[in-house]
């Protein structure tokens, strides 16, 4: 096994699985920040120490298993080309924060892809789980079975009083950020995102758009995550996070509803008009990519749209992003090649779905 | 929404603060953030990370008792990062910057924390040795003190016996080699 594997495939074997809700929920995550009792954080930049945490990781636990994780594999920054870093962190298994850290950084990936644990990122420990579709409870469970496995050969900074002990004020106590991925189409359109958003914020919870900002995330994919991590428990915060996300698959069901009702055949129009430049068009920059697989997405769920797979559309929205498309082209692209090798790739794809 | 500073734009950051307990809301646009001091560390996004330099303005530490170094000398001696860096970056350098800084930290969570500045979740079985049967124990004194008020006896009662069973418990533990 190599790194090989995590760069070839777009889309990760987890993301296969079919969870709760996922007509609206694509993907729930569970990240604990851990640091090592006895070593500076990573924002000491103290190199030496650091290197240590990096080879003490190594030999604990590259290639070893644990429960449905199976096998993991240490995989170095300074051993990735620029280009794999890019698709690691399009397929979420690494931070941007990390790619930079040539030096130092690592990552511990399962086989699965289920599970990877950042090396000397802002923490010395990132431990972070993926279930696909609305699955927090599940993810925090197995994510803490995975904590105490590592902390079995790891002495946590911990404090009595604070908790785990991050870099980040921001992180103390539990070390915890649930999330969720959530496409809200309906929501987006009907323009109530502008209004829940500051309500979800009052509670305590933070509402992004994974591709830009607000009302203008780009493929009405947005993120859910819990802002405190002091001062409740981990079940506390994921039932606290988990009730609002079913609010919002609730209002976003009325949503789709009412929009079905209300537009008639200009919504058809629109999600078939998407379609159409997905299966036709020969140039396709990455914004209107995520627009139109989108709507395509919302379209397969009205099922308006036949014989193309959530699948299909979860594994186009990672490779039409600029690292996959240079990973599986094996070159580096000028913007415009990327366009049209974009395009290509998306029409095979979608034509290949056809003819199954 | 719009944006409190300014009344023009269109509100993109809205945090709540709770300063003593007390909410406040902040909702600003891009532009006034900057202005504010909120947006300079990272500049990929919004982030909660740059809502930190907003909890400075509160340098008073919380115990007025200890007579407490000022705020431009403090530093932590393990790692060597002063309080003025730790401000200025809002990371720590090392566990031991906790206790370098505790006086100012309790502000500073409570902020980030809407008013917690204590740890309630999971306890590493490693580095918490009989901190989980402390954990229960005080969960069970709350709990008597619930149905003592209910008068709910019999079931005080029991939870009493409870208490008393894991008292012992703890204590064994401390005379013994465990
Ligand atoms: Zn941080
Ligand atoms: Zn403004
Ligand atoms: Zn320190």
């Amino acid at each position: 096994m190599s790194v090989e594997q995590f760069v070839n495939e777009a889309v990760s074997p987890w993301m296969k699985e079919e969870g709760e809700d996922s007509d609206i929920v694509l993907s729930s995550r569970i990240r604990f920040a851990r640091n090592l009792a006895q070593v500076p954080f990573p924002t000491s930049r103290n190199e030496e120490d650091l290197s240590r945490v990096l080879e003490y990781v190594e030999q604990e636990f590259n290639n070893q298993s644990f429960k449905s994780f199976k096998q993991f594999e240490l995989i170095k920054m300074n051993e990735l080309k620029p280009i794999e870093k890019r698709v690691l962190v399009e397929k979420h298994l690494i931070s941007p924060h990390l790619a930079e850290n040539n030096n130092v950084g690592g990552v511990l990936i399962s086989h699965n892809e289920q599970a990877s644990i950042m090396v000397n990122e802002e923490d010395h420990l990132r431990i972070q789980v993926y279930y696909s579709g609305f699955e927090l409870d599940k993810a925090l469970k197995n994510a803490l079975d995975l904590d105490d496995w590592i902390e079995e050969r790891i002495q946590f900074a911990f404090d009595e009083r604070r908790g785990y002990l991050t870099s980040c004020p921001t992180n103390v106590g539990t070390g915890m950020r649930a999330s969720v991925m959530m496409h809200l189409p309906a929501l987006t359109m009907t323009k109530q995102m502008n209004q829940i958003i500051p309500e979800i914020n009052k509670l305590g919870l933070v509402v992004r758009g994974i591709y830009g900002e607000g009302s203008e995330a780009l493929g009405q994919l947005y993120q859910v995550s819990n802002q405190l991590t002091l001062g409740k428990s981990e079940e506390e915060i994921v039932n606290d996070l988990s009730s609002i996300v079913r609010q919002l698959i609730n209002s976003e069901r009325k949503a789709r509803e009412w929009i079905v009702n209300q537009l008639g055949i200009q919504l058809e129009n629109r999600i078939f008009r998407s379609y159409g430049i997905l299966t036709h068009s020969r140039i396709i920059e990455s914004k209107e990519a995520q627009k139109c697989i989108s709507d395509v997405r919302l379209g397969i769920e009205l099922g308006l749209i036949e014989g193309v797979s959530r699948q299909t559309i979860n594994e186009l929205m990672v490779f039409t992003q600029p690292g996959f498309l240079q990973q599986y082209a094996k070159k580096t692209l000028t913007p415009h090649e990327r366009d049209i090798f974009r395009a290509d790739l998306i029409r095979e794809r979608l034509q290949l779905e056809n003819n199954n | 929404m719009k944006c409190q500073r300014c009344e023009q734009n269109e509100a993109t950051m809205h945090y709540t603060q709770v300063v003593n307990g007390e909410k406040t809301e902040v909702h600003l646009c891009n532009q006034c953030a900057d202005k504010e001091g909120y947006m300079n560390f990272h500049n990929n996004g919004l982030s909660i990370h740059q809502f930190l330099t907003s909890m400075f303005p509160f340098d008073q530490p919380m115990s007025q008792k200890q007579s407490i170094q000022s705020h431009t000398t403090l530093q932590c001696d393990h790692c060597g990062l002063t309080y003025d860096e730790f401000r200025n970056k809002g990371k720590f350098g090392c566990n031991h910057c906790y206790e370098a800084f505790e006086p100012y930290l309790n502000p500073i969570f409570k902020r980030v924390h809407s008013g917690n500045e204590r740890h309630v979740g999971k306890i590493p079985k490693r580095a918490g040795g009989n901190l989980h049967k402390q954990r229960e124990m005080d969960k069970l004194k709350h709990e008597l003190v619930q149905l003592i008020e209910k008068e709910a006896f019999e079931d005080a009662a029991q939870v009493r016996d409870r208490i008393k069973a894991l008292r012992e418990e703890i204590e064994s533990e401390k005379g013994g080699d465990v």
